[in-house]
């Protein structure tokens, strides 16, 4: 209840603190050629027993992967202050440090720990958030993620997406042709890889439902390819469709229930949507060419997908209700895989321009601009994270697939370190419940 | 990789066999009447005569994995002439059927590629029909980039990869 009651006081704080000053978070956003200088403090424990994990650095990890803070080393720190009456903000403002996280890790029965932390303001000397989190000692990260949303947010005015998972395909060769294929989970930055599923035939295009609670994919277990869906909690999985040809490309509607999914049992690859209460099913295209990797507009009301009705792969999109179609792409010779951000303005995708080497691409649906993000090799399989914050593709490092991640302006690159294996297909998942 | 080399093994046996048995004949119309032969000899090889059938032979003698250019599946005329026994003897053999295996190199987007190999591997099959075969003795199937023959990044290993490969379930 207190740390309850901390949390809204702090809130109110900070409310009030935006209001003040309403350039806070432009600042930030803009910021990203001087990024603001922020200290995440190594957090105090008086335990007996070491943490497996280091929740301050965590932290610090998070919010330096997102280029919009240069986070503090913490061997340059004067101090190590843990708590208000330990911070003297002026060896902070030597070392122009904008903003200070400090926190106390505290046993708990039962294997829990009591995490506080507070958010300062160094300049104004304010605090912008107070706040006490529980958790096992055996999820420590799960806490580290949660203080890095709740930071982020204090800064940016954008929700955190640090509590989310991804989703990606490895391949793991050993002689003789042999490959092992995975479907792996982990925390939003590569840490707690977990297999979900490990089959000596091709796993393809993982797909997150809505509540995060199911996945589709494509599977060629049985020689063919045909599209499950697969719970995460318990591990069930069922076979949605095994149509002969493709059964391709699943995407979950925004509300959950409909399935857009790629079928060549009428000749030709051709976007369809299943309604997975009725099972009825609806074709959406009707062309000789290519049709897939449909995926869904925030509203639901559009699906856009890759065709080469006009020679080359490019990206369509296709109104629902009116079943209008728009080409929207027309800058470079092969474009595919779109995917919206959440506020449906800005169209991720591969992109090949006139160097023909593949990229991920930006194009802003309002004004046409595209802008190429990336300078890797191979790139495919882009996937926004929920707040629109960054991109993660898949990419060559090397002789090895590995995942790379980008920001929606290009400024802030960087590749996940990956532990075995060629590693392919990211699906960031939709905030966690 | 070692299904391949028995493969070859076996088609380099046969071919000394078939070379044997045809000495006659060294031209394509030839070997034409050499398939009209084929269901005699395919029922000598039903009775368990084993790998001395001609019909067998020619079969295994012939190219299986044909190639494309990029981001096309266009057959390639090189692939014509061993395409075109490989349907006659379908049509020879009505209950022996085949997979075409559609396979696209590591550029562009799965699913893309995925539906690429599927076209790659549905204009061989209509080549074959064209050329006799039944569309019910060939089933195709496409693995996209999922299953290289090459691994690497270059147009050396990409060109291997575009490829169809024909495999008999039935012979």
């Amino acid at each position: 209840m207190v740390s309850r009651f901390l949390a809204f006081s702090a809130l109110f704080l900070t409310l009030s603190v935006q209001a003040d000053n309403g350039d806070l978070a432009i600042e930030i956003t803009q910021g990203i050629d001087e990024p603001t200088p922020v200290a995440v403090v190594p957090f105090s424990w008086n335990g007996s027993a070491a943490l497996r994990e280091d929740i301050a650095q965590i932290v610090s990890n998070d919010l330096g992967r997102t280029g919009l803070f240069s986070m503090m080393d913490r061997r340059n720190m004067l101090s190590f202050p843990s708590s208000r009456e330990q911070l003297f903000f002026r060896d902070w403002r030597v070392s122009k440090t904008e903003f200070v996280v400090i926190g106390r890790q505290l046993p708990a029965e039962n294997g829990q720990i009591k995490v506080e932390f507070e958010l300062y303001d160094v300049l104004k000397e304010q605090q912008l958030l107070a706040e006490r989190v529980s958790g096992s000692l055996n999820n420590l990260r799960d806490i580290a993620h949660y203080i890095s949303d709740m930071v982020y947010e204090k800064l940016t005015g954008i929700r955190g997406a640090f509590s989310t998972r991804i989703v990606y395909v490895t391949a793991q060769q050993f002689g003789e042709g042999k490959v092992r294929y995975r479907l792996k989970m982990a925390d939003s930055d590569g840490a707690r890889p977990v297999t979900i599923r490990e089959q000596s035939e091709p796993l393809m295009s993982p797909a997150w439902s809505k509540d995060a609670s199911k996945l589709a994919y494509v599977s060629f277990e049985s020689g063919k390819p045909a599209i499950y869906i697969q719970y995460l909690a318990t591990g069930k999985r069922e076979k949605i469709q095994s149509f002969r040809g493709l059964n391709g490309a699943p995407a979950w509607s925004p509300d959950g229930h409909r399935l857009a999914l790629v079928l060549s049992k009428d000749g030709n690859p051709e976007v369809y949507i299943l309604d997975l209460r009725s099972r009825n099913l609806a074709r959406i295209t009707h062309h000789y060419g290519i049709d897939t990797e449909p995926s869904w507009s925030p509203d639901g009301q559009s699906l856009i997908f890759t065709s080469d009705r006009g020679g080359l792969p490019q990206i369509y999109r296709i109104h629902l209700p009116t079943r209008q179609l728009e080409r929207l792409t027309y800058e470079g010779n092969y474009n595919s895989r779109g995917r919206l951000t959440q506020d449906g303005r800005f169209l991720a995708m591969v992109h090949r321009g006139i160097d023909n080497v593949f990229h991920i691409a930006v194009q802003d649906l309002k004004s046409g601009r595209v802008d190429v993000l990336t300078d890797t090799y191979l790139d495919e399989s882009p996937t926004i994270a929920p707040n629109g914050s960054l991109i993660l593709y898949a990419t060559q490092k090397g002789v090895k697939g590995v995942l790379g991640g980008v920001s929606l302006d290009g400024n802030v690159r960087f590749i996940l370190p990956s532990a075995s294996g060629d590693v392919r297909e990211p699906a960031w998942s939709p905030y966690l419940q | 990789m070692r299904a391949s080399n028995v493969t070859k093994a076996v088609a380099l046996a046969l071919s000394v066999a078939w070379v044997a048995g045809c000495s006659t004949s060294g031209t394509s119309s030839s070997t034409g009447s050499t398939d009209g032969t084929d269901s005699g000899t395919t029922q000598g090889v039903g009775q368990g005569s084993g790998l001395s059938g001609s019909s067998m032979t020619d079969v295994a003698n012939l190219q299986t994995v044909f190639y494309f250019d990029f981001d096309k599946s266009v057959v390639k005329a090189a692939g014509f002439s061993d395409l075109e026994k490989h349907a006659t003897y379908l049509a020879a053999n009505p209950s022996a059927q085949v997979v075409l295996e559609g396979h696209a190199d590591e550029r562009g987007t799965r699913e893309y590629n995925i539906a690429l190999g599927e076209r790659r591997a549905k204009a061989v099959s209509r080549f074959m029909q064209v050329n006799g075969a039944s569309a019910s003795q060939i089933e195709t199937v496409s693995f996209g980039e999922e299953k290289p023959a090459i691994l690497g990044h270059s147009e050396a290993s990409w060109s291997q990869n575009r490829r169809v490969e024909l495999k008999y379930v039935t012979r």
